[in-house]
């Protein structure tokens, strides 16, 4: 357009120049009429240019307006990306097996070990496992709330457990923050470790003994993470002391403390790793274990160290492309004080145990993952005393293999296949099954 | 008692070096906006580089550590970084990083989101309710972005109010010639058809006027199938399409093997900062879109 009007221009300033200075052809005067016009031009050029400058930039603002208009902001941005509303996340888990042992899992058991909590053998032939109900939300701006509830079938009766009932801080200070209510104790690496997100079917053996699978209580906890560029968590809890491997909630319901630390970083974009030692002190009274029934009783004090061990690698820190987890724990225990046996005998009981578990998962390649565990316990023989007692070890160390593959769909559905070569009962005995785990509602997130 | 003087220098130097806005960038889009508007006054850290897939992040220790000392947390959200970012705010123990203060930053919810799902089911693929997050692929939605986090700079560091309002405006007069430039470039490319790995690049195609006429991905964020690869090798076996674009994290063997199958060409583009070697950039993340299209012509 800008063209045209300055093509106008010229020729209407020629026009106008010819028609009023046409009589006039003396040389001198054309030539002084020939700067004059140079000089219009000139200035006009500029004036032109100015004009086409100040086009463009109105355009240029009506363009960004235009994308302001069309891409008005939805909200102030203040509105959080989380998946609730005001009505809570909600997400359902659901797991279920089947599993064969060539040896009777009802007479099984781990000589010296007496299983105690959640712990026992993969029940046999098809089965329900545990249906998970996670429900979680702000309670308001300084609390946040969460809650797993299990439905648990146990003899044809369907009732709802509170596994876990959690109240969150979220605005302490300094790096601490405090959660209190029922919840696992965040002892160890596995402890807090809700069942569908294990890499096995079943918990490795220091976990079974030692824990009853998983240590879980109600209390209260308080952790401080340091402000630093590693990773560098201090916790401690204070807890009922009422759950496997602390029984009868003594010290008038304050019978188990722990203390934790864990430390972490990355090493370069593909490696990252995660260490920790924990410790917890509980009392018992009356705890029961081994066989349901002929079950023996213990009171006294439990102490257990646990250190854990985690790497992590994957190429470019691609996670969905190609990943390996390596992961170790070892667990000691000595517990202290007596032990009522069945026929109501009571032997004072002082014993070191101790075990460890090393595992392998990789994902070669997007939805497959191939994993190898092993873990072992190992305890001091008792003495005679303890002879023909589920209390004494067997010379040879309680052991397992296992081996699993895992096929997932999406983030939301897995199924697996596990074998296990069972070393750690009276006899040997080979165990294989298949599981599926799958989850609805909201989208999880898992800790590393 | 020497050593505990020391212990407490050793204490109190993080605090002492707490002058600047510390920035901890899901993406690192956004923490090269944050460069771009708080220059010096900024420290930036991201969380992901353009070798992985955001989605699928482990909530990793280093991130925690990062987020704990953070003035505040940049994000794209959509539910992009859902599986790992409750996790990093839950352990983290910073209240001001929080969902709904300040220091909680949602990049996507600045802007118009394309593909938000009238109807929200999981058969549909990892589909996410609030629209598609990939917004920096248009860079009028960074436009908008750079003016809210501007904004929310100064907030959070008003002593620097000044600096913040300077950066926005620096970055704002480049970014828009930038934009003519890439606009003027980018003319050729309108109509252009495209088949995508993921639907990455939504926001890139409504910016230019390209046509997205398949995705490698049979279900969003389900790896593609080889008998769905071959469906699409049969459609696409005389052409119809352009190109064949994925990002540098996702799996090359599929795009790779159905270019090979239909002789479209493929296009590794950077859908962040560092995607190619060329991008150190916002500006440099688009001169290579732009410029490795044309390429292609």
């Amino acid at each position: 357009m800008y063209l045209l009007a300055r093509l106008f221009f010229y020729t209407y300033v020629f026009i106008m120049a010819n028609h009023v200075f046409a009589q006039d052809i003396e040389t001198n005067d054309i030539n002084s009429l020939r700067s004059a016009i140079d000089q219009l031009k000139q200035d006009y050029d500029t004036r032109i240019q100015e004009l086409e400058n100040r086009l463009a930039a109105a355009e240029q603002e009506v363009r960004q307006a235009t994308v302001a208009v069309t891409n008005t902001p939805i909200s102030s941005g203040l509105r959080s990306s989380g998946n609730s509303a005001f009505n809570p996340a909600i997400g359902i888990i659901f797991e279920g097996l089947a599993w064969n042992h060539d040896k009777d899992p009802d007479t099984y058991f781990i000589p010296g070990f007496p299983l105690g909590g959640e712990a026992g053998p993969v029940p046999e032939g098809m089965s329900l496992g545990e249906t998970e109900i996670d429900i979680s939300a702000n309670v308001d701006d300084k609390f946040t709330a969460f809650l797993t509830t299990p439905i648990v079938i146990e003899d044809g009766d369907v009732h709802l457990e509170v596994e876990e009932a959690w109240i969150e801080t979220t605005a302490l200070p300094a790096g601490f923050s405090a959660r209190f209510g029922r919840f696992f104790s965040d002892i160890g690496y596995l402890n807090n470790k809700h069942a569908h997100s294990w890499d096995f079917v079943d918990q490795p053996l220091n976990y079974q003994v030692f824990l009853g699978n998983q240590y879980i209580d109600d209390g209260i906890q308080l952790r401080w993470l340091a402000p630093t560029d590693l990773y560098l968590e201090l916790g401690g809890e204070l807890l009922r002391g009422d759950r496997y491997p602390t029984r009868g909630a003594t010290h008038s319901g304050f019978g188990s403390r722990t203390i934790y630390g864990r430390a972490g970083g990355d090493v370069g974009d593909s490696h990252s790793w995660l260490a920790g030692v924990s410790y917890l002190r509980g009392g018992n009274s009356d705890r029961s274990s081994g066989n349901e029934d002929t079950p023996i009783f213990f009171s006294g004090d439990t102490d257990l160290v646990i250190t854990n061990f985690i790497w992590k690698w994957s190429p470019y820190g691609n996670w969905q492309e190609k990943n390996f987890v390596f992961q170790t724990e070892y667990i000691f225990r000595n517990e202290q004080g007596e032990y009522t046996l069945p026929d109501n005998q009571v032997l004072a009981y002082d014993a070191d145990q101790s075990g460890w578990y090393v595992q392998g998962i990789y994902q070669p390649f997007p939805r497959w993952r191939f994993g190898m565990r092993y873990d072992q316990l190992s305890a001091d023989n008792l003495g005679p005393l303890f002879n023909n007692t589920q209390l004494q070890p067997q010379d040879n160390k309680p052991e397992r293999f296992s081996f699993m593959v895992d096929w997932s769909n999406s983030e939301f559905s897995r199924f697996r296949l596990q074998l296990t070569q069972d070393e750690s009962g009276l006899d040997s005995s080979t165990q294989f099954g298949l599981q599926y785990l799958h989850s609805i509602g909201a989208h999880g997130s898992h800790s590393f | 008692m020497k050593y505990l003087i020391y212990l407490t220098f050793l204490i109190a130097l993080p605090l002492v070096a707490q002058a600047d806005l510390r920035i901890f960038s899901c993406e690192p889009e956004w923490a090269a906006l944050a460069d771009e508007i708080g220059r010096d006054k900024v420290i930036t850290y991201s969380a992901t580089t353009a070798r992985q897939d955001p989605h699928f992040i482990q909530a990793r220790p280093s991130l925690i550590a990062q987020v704990r000392r953070a003035d505040i947390v940049i994000c794209s959200g959509a539910q992009l970084e859902i599986g790992w970012l409750p996790k990093l705010l839950s352990k983290a123990n910073n209240p001001g990083v929080q969902p709904g203060n300040p220091g909680h930053f949602v990049a996507s919810s600045f802007v118009k989101k394309l593909q938000i799902p009238t109807s929200v089911d999981r058969s549909q693929g990892d589909v996410h309710p609030e629209g598609n997050p990939h917004v920096q692929t248009n860079p009028h939605n960074i436009t908008l972005i750079a003016h809210a986090l501007a904004e929310r700079m100064q907030q959070l560091d008003s002593s620097n109010a000044e600096n913040y309002a300077n950066g926005l405006n620096d970055f704002l007069n480049r970014w828009h010639n930038a934009i003519i430039r890439w606009e003027q470039r980018g003319a050729a490319l309108k109509g252009k058809k495209i088949i995508t790995h993921h639907k990455s690049w939504l926001y890139l195609e409504e910016w230019l006027g390209m046509v997205e006429v398949a995705n490698l991905e049979a279900i969003p964020g389900i790896p593609p199938s080889v008998s769905y690869l071959s469906e699409l090798a049969t459609q696409f076996s005389n052409g119809g399409a352009d190109y064949i674009i994925r990002t540098p994290y996702q799996d090359s063997k599929p795009s790779l093997w159905l270019s090979e199958r239909s002789g479209i060409p493929m296009l590794v583009l950077p859908l962040t900062i560092g995607g190619t070697d060329k991008v150190t950039d916002l500006f440099s993340m688009f001169d290579d879109i732009i410029e490795q299209l044309l390429g292609m012509q």
